[in-house]
C-alpha cells in the first residue's frame, strides 16, 4: 500500500480487526466449544471446525472462539456457550454441522437464540 | 485472511530473547505444525510484557492465559494440551509467592491488574514490527484528528491541559516547554527523542520502543505540528539497545511507506520526518546540551543553560527534546483529552502546570521484590502498593528497608514512608526523585552505607569532568565512603560528607553533580545510625562491609555437623584457620583478612559474623 488518506486508517483497522480483537479477548460473540476427552469423542473439533468455517464464509467481524475443558455434562456432548454482547450466556448441546449452521446464522449473526438446541440460557457462575 | 481461533503471543523484549524466546516461538511453530494447527493458531511475537521475572512468557489468547518460565521442552504440552484439549498447563502457570493455587490469567494476576496502561497500552497486544497492528489499535487516528480538525495552538493547549510532564527527569511541564519554543524565534526547529536511557538497570525506554515505536513517532509528529516551524525530528538512541534501534528503523519506514512521514502527511500539506542518531554512550549524553552537542557531533558534554535549549538548541536553532515516554502519551492525550488525562494523578495544573502530577509513570522495578519487571501505575499511587501489591512484596520473607526511586542519583525513601504517593513534588520533598522511574527495593540485608557507595561509584564514574565540584567533590566523597566501609570512618568524616553533598548539589553545572549525592544525604538522614555503627562501633550491621565483620566458628557445629570437613581452611588466603580434618577448626584474628571466603564456603553454616 502507498501513501495513506485519512479513510484509509479505518479500512486497515476494519482488515486486522479480526486479529486484534481476538487478543483484546473483545468480540461482539464469543463461542466456547467445550473440549474434554468426552466432548473430543462426541465431535467436539468437527462442531469447532464448522463454527470457525462459517465465521471465513460469512467474513465475520469480532467474533472469537475459545475452547475450554468438559462442561460436565457429558451425556450431551458436543457442546457450545454462547455469549452474544449484552445477552446471557446460552448452552446448545448435541450438536451437529446442520445444527452449528442454523446457531451460527440466527444467534452468533443477528442474537436470536436458537430455544430447540438451547439447554440452558444463563450460566453458573465461577468463583 | 485466515480466521484464527487462537493466538500465541510471544515476548520478545531484550529480556526474554536472552533467555530464548525465540527458540520457543520457533518451537511452537513447528509443534503447531505437526499436529495440522496452522490453520487455527497463529504464532505472533510482542514487545516487553513487562514481568520480566518470569521470562520467557507466552499468552494464549483470547483467554489470557498466562505462561512463564517457559522452556523449550514445555512447548509439546502446551500444544497438545491446551491448544487441542482447550486445557491450560497447570504447571507453567504463574503462582503468588506464599500461595498454591496458580492463576491461569493474565489479567487476574496482582502484577498486571494493578497496573493502569497509557504509555504501554498496546505492551503483548501488538506486532511492533508491523504498522497494521498499530493502526487496528487506533493508532495515527489521533495524528489524522489534528491535521483535519485542530489547529497547532487547540493541540498545545491540550496539552497544556493534561498536566503532562517530562518523564526523562526533570518534570518539567511539556505544554511550557512546547510554548517556549514555539514562541521562539526562527524558522527551523527541531524535535529530539530522548531515547538514551542511561541509569544502570533501566529499561522503561527501552521497553516502549521495542514494544511500541510507532507510539513515540505518532507523539513527535503531533509535537512537531504543534511547534509549528519543525521539519526534521532525531530519535538519539542508546548505542546499547541494537534492538530497539532495529524496531525503530523499521517503524520510520513503515510510517514513511504510508506517507506519515514525508511531504504532504495526509494531503495537509504539512512536512515532517525523523532520523535515528545513535547515543555516545555516555551516561551524561542524555543531559539535554550534552545530547545536542553529540548529534552536532562534538563531545557529549554539558554547557551552561543561560540560553535554553527551546531558543538555541541543536545547530543553535529552538529545539524541543522531549523523553520517550512522554512523547508516547502525546497521542492518547489528543485522542481522549487533556482533561482526561488530568483525571488521573494528583494535584491541580489548571492554574499551575507545577501543580500535580498527571497521568500514569513507567517505573522499573528491581532489587529485593518478589515480581520484578516493568510496571505502569498512575501518579499518586503509594509506594507500599507498587512494592508489595505490584510487586508482591520482598523475596524471601525478608523485611523491607528502604526504596530508591529516580535511577542512580535518586535518593533513599525508607520504611516510615512507605505510605508516600509518588508525585514530582513529594518524592523531591523528602529527598528524592521521580527521575526516570528507576525503583530499586533494598531489604534487612543490605548496607545503606554501601548501598550510597556503590551508587556514588556509578555517577563518579560518569561526571564528564568539566566542572571541578563534580569531578573533584564526587571523588572525595568516594574516598570517605571507601574509608567508612573499611572500618576507618570518623564522626567527622559525616559532617564532611554532607558538606561536601551541599556544595556539589549548589555549584555543578549540570543535573549530574546536581544529583549525585542524594543517596548519601538520604542515607545520612534516615539511617544515619547505619553509619554511626560503622565509624563508632566499627560494625557494619547489615554484616556486608566486610572489614567491619568478625568471623568466628561455631565449634558444636563444626565439629558435630560438619565433623570438621576442613574446606574452609583451604579457601582461606591467609592461613588463619587452625585445626584439621575431624577436629574442631579455630579462626586466628590475627592473621584473619576478614575476606570472607570461609563463610561463603561452609557448607554447615558453622562460621557466622559476630
Ligand atoms: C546526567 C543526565 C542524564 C540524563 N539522561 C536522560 C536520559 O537518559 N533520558 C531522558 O529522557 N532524559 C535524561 N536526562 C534529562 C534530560 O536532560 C531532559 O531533561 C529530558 O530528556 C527532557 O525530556 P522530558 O521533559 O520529556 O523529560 C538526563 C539528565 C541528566 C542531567
Ligand atoms: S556536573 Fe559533572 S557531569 Fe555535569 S558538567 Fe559538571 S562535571 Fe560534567
Ligand atoms: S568448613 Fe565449616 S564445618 Fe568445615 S571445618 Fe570449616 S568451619 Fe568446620
Ligand atoms: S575471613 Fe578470609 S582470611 Fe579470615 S579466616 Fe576466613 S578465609 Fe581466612
Amino acid at each position: 500500500m502507498g501513501k495513506l488518506k485519512i479513510e484509509d486508517l479505518d479500512k486497515i483497522s476494519e482488515s486486522v480487526r479480526k486479529r486484534i480483537s481476538l487478543r483484546e479477548g473483545a468480540g461482539k460473540v464469543k463461542i466456547t466449544v467445550h473440549m474434554g476427552t468426552c466432548g473430543i469423542a462426541a465431535g467436539a473439533r468437527n462442531v469447532m471446525t464448522a463454527f470457525l468455517n462459517e465465521i471465513e464464509i460469512h467474513n465475520a467481524k469480532d467474533i472469537i472462539v475459545v475452547t475450554s475443558g468438559c462442561a460436565g455434562l457429558c451425556s450431551k456432548e458436543p457442546m457450545v456457550t454462547i455469549e452474544y454482547e449484552n445477552q446471557a450466556p446460552v448452552k446448545y448441546i448435541e450438536l451437529n454441522e446442520e445444527k452449528v449452521k442454523k446457531i451460527f446464522d440466527e444467534h452468533v449473526l443477528h442474537g436470536k437464540i436458537v430455544p430447540e438446541y438451547a439447554l440452558s440460557i444463563g450460566s453458573e457462575r465461577i468463583q | 485472511m485466515k480466521n484464527y481461533r487462537l493466538q500465541l503471543m510471544v515476548c520478545a523484549g531484550t529480556a526474554c530473547v536472552s533467555n530464548h524466546s525465540l527458540e520457543i516461538k520457533e518451537a511452537l511453530e513447528r509443534e503447531i505444525k505437526n499436529h495440522n494447527l496452522e490453520n487455527e493458531a497463529q504464532v505472533v511475537q510482542t514487545g516487553c510484557n513487562g514481568f520480566c521475572g518470569a521470562g520467557p512468557i507466552l499468552v494464549v489468547q483470547p483467554d489470557g492465559i498466562f505462561y512463564q518460565l517457559l522452556k523449550v521442552t514445555d512447548v509439546k504440552q502446551i500444544v497438545e494440551e491446551h491448544l487441542i484439549k482447550g486445557r491450560p498447563v497447570k504447571k507453567l502457570l504463574y503462582t503468588p509467592p506464599e500461595e498454591k493455587t496458580p492463576i491461569p490469567k493474565l489479567s487476574d494476576i496482582p502484577f498486571f491488574a494493578e497496573q493502569t496502561l497509557i504509555a504501554l497500552r498496546n505492551r503483548g497486544l501488538i506486532d511492533p514490527e508491523n504498522i497494521d497492528d498499530y493502526i487496528a489499535r487506533g493508532g495515527y487516528k489521533a495524528l489524522a484528528k489534528v491535521l483535519t480538525s485542530m489547529t497547532p495552538d487547540e493541540v498545545l493547549n491540550e496539552i497544556k491541559i493534561s498536566g503532562l510532564r517530562g518523564r526523562g527527569g526533570g518534570g518539567f511541564p511539556t505544554g511550557v516547554k512546547w510554548e517556549s519554543c514555539k514562541k521562539a524565534h526562527g524558522d527551523e526547529k527541531y524535535v529530539i527523542c530522548n531515547a538514551d536511557e542511561g541509569d544502570p538497570g533501566a529499561f522503561m525506554d527501552r521497553s516502549i520502543i521495542e514494544g511500541d515505536p510507532h507510539s513515540v513517532i505518532e507523539g513527535m509528529i503531533i509535537g512537531a505540528y504543534a511547534i509549528e516551524n519543525v521539519k526534521q525530528g532525531y530519535i538519539y538512541v542508546r548505542m546499547e539497545y541494537p534492538l530497539a534501534i532495529k524496531r525503530f528503523q523499521i517503524a520510520i519506514n513503515q510510517a514513511r511507506e504510508y506517507g506519515l512521514l514525508g511531504q504532504n502527511i495526509f494531503d495537509k500539506g504539512f512536512d515532517f520526518d525523523i532520523e535515528i542518531r545513535r547515543g555516545a554512550g555516555a551516561f551524561v549524553c542524555g543531559e539535554s546540551t550534552a545530547l545536542m552537542a553529540s548529534i552536532e557531533g562534538k563531545p557529549g558534554e554539558p554547557r551552561a543553560k543561560y540560553i535554553h535549549t527551546v531558543e538555541k538548541g541543536l545547530w543553535d536553532k529552538p529545539t524541543c527534546l522531549n523523553n520517550v515516554e512522554t512523547w508516547a502519551n502525546v497521542p492518547q492525550i489528543i485522542l481522549r483529552g487533556g482533561k482526561w488525562f488530568a483525571s488521573i494523578g494528583t494535584g491541580d495544573v489548571s492554574e499551575d502546570p507545577w501543580g500535580g502530577s498527571k497521568g500514569t509513570k513507567v517505573f522499573s522495578l528491581a532489587g529485593k521484590v518478589n515480581n520484578t519487571g516493568l510496571v505502569e501505575v498512575p501518579m499518586g499511587i503509594t509506594l507500599r502498593d507498587i512494592i508489595f501489591r505490584i510487586g508482591g512484596g520482598i523475596r524471601d520473607g525478608k523485611k523491607f528497608k528502604a526504596v530508591q526511586t529516580g535511577g542512580p542519583s535518586g535518593g533513599f525513601i525508607p520504611e516510615s514512608l512507605i505510605d508516600l504517593p509518588v508525585d514530582y513534588e513529594e518524592l523531591t520533598k523528602v529527598g528524592s526523585m521521580m527521575g526516570s522511574g528507576g525503583m530499586v527495593v533494598t531489604d534487612e540485608d543490605n548496607c545503606m552505607v554501601d548501598m550510597a557507595k556503590y551508587f556514588l561509584a556509578f555517577t563518579q564514574a560518569e561526571s564528564c569532568g568539566k566542572c571541578i565540584p563534580c569531578r573533584e567533590g564526587t571523588k572525595r566523597m568516594l574516598d570517605i565512603l571507601e574509608k567508612i566501609t573499611a572500618g576507618q570512618g570518623t564522626e567527622e568524616d559525616l559532617v564532611l560528607l554532607e558538606e561536601l553533598s551541599n556544595a556539589i548539589v549548589e555549584s555543578s553545572l549540570c543535573a549530574l553533580g546536581g544529583s549525585a549525592p542524594n543517596p548519601v544525604l538520604t542515607t545520612l538522614k534516615y539511617f544515619r545510625d547505619e553509619y554511626e555503627a560503622h565509624v563508632k562501633d566499627k560494625k557494619c550491621p547489615a554484616h556486608i562491609c566486610r572489614q567491619l565483620n568478625t568471623y568466628k566458628i561455631n565449634e558444636k557445629i563444626c565439629l558435630e555437623i560438619g565433623h570438621g570437613c576442613d574446606v574452609c581452611k583451604k579457601y582461606c588466603p591467609d592461613g588463619a584457620i587452625i585445626g584439621e580434618r575431624k577436629k574442631v577448626h579455630y579462626i586466628d584474628p590475627a592473621k584473619c583478612g576478614k575476606c570472607g571466603a570461609c563463610y561463603d564456603v561452609c557448607n554447615f553454616n558453622a562460621i557466622y559474623i559476630e
